[in-house]
């Protein structure tokens, strides 16, 4: 067994410091596609794939909750679409904050979301813990959401840990598109969770459903099955925008990237 | 090549000589062309550098058919499935309980004093795939596991259908998201095979580069997996480590940590980010701890007992069911795609067969991936090296009109071959049939666990090392 302990030794401390320092692997993400402010709208909806472009009164918007990251729109009208550099997971409190440029309607709703959010979030402090229910996934949600109990990213400095059971979980992290077959045991798990309890949809999958959408075996996200709480985009997000998503659930950053606290 | 058979029992009798003469049933599937038209059965043989779909048409109307399981016991959940969506009953199949839709569950499989079932899921403890075991045991040891697999039916099926072939490779990519690459190329083999085009040399390296990395995340995931069973922290933390820099790296390169968008019809759609000689050095690093590590596991007693004679497949069962990829190899079957119908750039690239196994345990089936983690970082350096004697201005993308008609593509995936059948008419996609190893493979959590405990379910399961969303689709 002393081998291990050599072993453990070697590479030193890899834990990045994000939130509180700046990560370059995060900075240097690509994150998701959204319209430049110059953007042209001549004939631009039919190159997405999942219908995530929409062209209103001379406005470009992009809903990252249904890009799915393929990429197609930046690489044939460069002019018009370009990837956030940097933007790990955009999470948002309201499901039209994903639709770039934002709609006019949205900061009441958002701020009446996060107001909503705060009041839940003040109960959860320094020990939160999350359960996973995988709602229709592709299996690669469930790698990241790994990802973040290994040394890397390691959520265990942060006071959050996964747990088994939903008696003991205040964080419910959802993946997949909202297969129906896990409708039943997704909303068992959520009502046996306790109160206050905060609900996050992982990933563009379980935002929107993704390609699959209009597909008879979902439901088109997990949306309709439990009422969520933060919006998550990415196929899949990654391990830092899914980190995002969990600080903002416990109220330690806000989505615009600030310290709550 | 397609060969058609008068009716289903010419079929199968056919299927049994070509399977008794050492070809290897790689899926059965059921079509329907036309609105209330018959039901065509479709199996696939693989034969000496490709695979034969053999078919037979039901009589229009036909409620049910002579089964294939009897005779070849690999059908078992094949036919199931054609059971869930057709509503056809195959006569004679030994358990016909849903499998991709919801339903009851059978009585018990064993019965005696007792025996009881504990139903472990579909929300299991930890981060993993939403499945239902129904463990039917006395107490300690498991005599009979049935899995309940439709929580996650996805209709990935479906949704295929009216695409165009570039858009149906982005829903083969999140067919089985931890395979993306494999069932990516498997997709775009079968619309190259009918467009007739060839992609050029260096996209066909910097396939192999995304093919072989996604092979060592997954064989490093499945190493997490063990260590963590076996409660080992640090073996744990260290490949979890290892695991992340490969998916790093793979994001350097791409944008995506998947691989996500770079297979397309015709080639890939854009050089690496990384220059091949930084990419070499990042593998030369990556490849020095993870043998390390590897070899540092290997020596660990406590973990080997654990592993040792845990979850046996014997080599008649693997071999009687094609098994693929390392489960097979681990019980004396290797029948690797790479190998025996090489794609891309493999047939340049000296991809070796590996050591003969035979104990088909998950210890086998552990050194099986790390002898492929060895042999995929000697198939990178080489994919590497030759890249880098590409010149820059060199094609990476051929035109690739599709063409009407159908065709199969195949690629080995981490997991084993998946095999993608897919018909096109007039640049939409008619029907796309993708057959994951991790399906035909689970199938094998029944065979392997004689003399196994309760606390060996999680060696067992993460020894196997599949996607349950390549299972329910």
């Amino acid at each position: 067994m002393s081998i291990w302990v050599l072993r453990g030794l070697r590479d030193g401390v890899v834990t990045t410091r994000w939130p509180a320092r700046p990560d370059p692997y995060a900075d240097g993400w690509r994150g998701p596609v959204r319209p430049l402010d110059s953007a042209d709208p001549a004939d631009l909806t039919d190159r997405c794939p999942t219908g995530a472009i929409t062209v209103a009164g001379g406005t470009v918007r992009v809903d990252q909750g249904r890009c799915i990251l393929c990429g197609r729109c930046v690489a044939e009208r460069p002019g018009v679409f370009t990837w956030s550099q940097g933007d790990t997971g955009p999470a948002a409190l309201t499901r039209e904050q994903l639709v770039i440029p934002e709609l006019p309607e949205t900061d009441a709703a958002v701020a009446a979301a996060r107001a909503r959010l705060a009041e839940r979030t003040r109960a959860l402090r320094r020990s939160v813990h999350v359960r996973h229910v995988d709602g229709g996934s592709d299996g690669s949600e469930e790698w990241e959401i790994h990802a973040l109990l290994g040394p890397v990213y390691d959520i265990s400095r942060l006071g959050i840990f996964f747990t088994a059971s939903p008696r003991h979980a205040d964080v419910l992290l959802v993946t997949g598109a909202g297969a129906r077959g896990m409708a039943g045991p997704l909303r068992t798990t959520h009502d046996a969770m306790p109160d206050p309890k905060v609900v996050i949809a992982a990933g563009t999958d379980a935002v929107s459903g993704g390609l699959l959408a209009d597909g008879e075996a979902v439901t088109g996200g997990v949306g309709a099955t439990v009422p969520v709480d933060i919006w998550l985009a990415g196929s899949p997000p990654s391990p830092f925008g899914i980190l995002n998503a969990l600080l903002i659930a416990v109220g330690y950053l806000t989505p615009d990237g600030k310290r709550s606290r | 090549m397609t060969m058609t058979q008068p009716d289903v029992q010419a079929l199968w009798k056919y299927l049994e000589s070509r399977v008794t003469a050492g070809d290897r049933f790689a899926g059965l599937f059921a079509t329907r062309v036309a609105d209330r038209g018959p039901v065509t059965l479709s199996a696939h043989v693989t034969t000496a550098g490709d695979v034969d779909t053999l078919e037979a048409v039901l009589p229009r109307g036909a409620a049910s058919y002579p089964a294939l399981t009897p005779r070849l016991g690999a059908a078992f959940w094949y036919e199931r499935v054609i059971h869930d969506t057709f509503g056809l009953v195959p006569e004679g199949h030994p358990r016909l309980a849903p499998l991709i839709l919801p339903g009851d569950p059978l009585p018990r499989h064993v019965e005696g004093y007792g025996l009881f079932t504990i139903p472990h899921g579909p929300v299991r403890s930890g981060v993993v795939e939403s499945i239902e075991y129904l463990v039917e045991t006395p107490g300690e040891a498991i005599p009979h596991l049935n899995m309940r697999v439709f929580y996650k039916h996805r209709g990935v099926e479906n949704r295929y259908p009216g695409m165009t072939a570039a858009e149906g490779v982005l829903l083969a990519e999140r067919t089985e998201g931890i395979a993306t690459v494999a069932h990516a190329l498997a997709f775009c083999h079968a619309v190259e095979r009918m467009a007739g085009c060839q992609p050029p040399r260096a996209a066909g390296l910097v396939r192999v580069l995304h093919a072989e990395l996604e092979r060592i995340a997954n064989h490093l995931d499945v190493a997490v997996r063990l260590a963590d069973a076996a409660g080992l922290a640090v073996a744990t933390a260290r490949f979890a480590l290892h695991k992340e820099r490969t998916l790093r790296l793979v994001s350097r390169m791409c944008g995506s940590r998947f691989g996500r968008g770079v297979v397309v019809p015709g080639g890939v759609s854009a050089r690496s980010a990384l220059s091949p000689a930084d990419i070499g050095a990042e593998l030369g690093r990556l490849h020095k701890s993870v043998a390390a590590d590897a070899a540092a596991l290997m020596a660990t007693s406590s973990f080997l007992d654990r592993l040792r004679g845990t979850g046996p497949l014997t080599p008649d069962r693997a071999r009687q069911h094609g098994a693929l990829g390392p489960i097979g190899k681990a019980a004396g079957f290797a029948d690797d795609a790479r190998l025996n119908r090489p794609y891309d750039a493999y047939p340049s690239l000296a991809v070796g067969s590996g050591r003969k196994h035979s104990a088909g345990d998950a210890l086998a089936r552990l050194r099986v991936r790390w002898e492929e983690v060895d042999q995929s970082f000697g198939l990178l350096r080489q994919a590497a090296d030759d890249l880098s004697a590409e010149r820059a201005a060199d094609q990476l993308l051929v035109p690739c009109e599709p063409a009407d008609g159908r065709a199969l593509g195949w690629a080995e995936a981490p997991q084993g071959e998946v095999l993608y059948d897919v018909s096109l008419n007039g640049g939409r996609i008619v029907r796309c049939h993708p057959r994951s190893a991790s399906f035909h493979n689970l199938v094998l959590m029944h065979e392997v666990f004689t003399g196994d405990i309760l606390t060996d379910f999680p060696f067992i399961e993460a020894s196997f090392g599949l996607s349950v969303a390549g299972v329910a689709l």
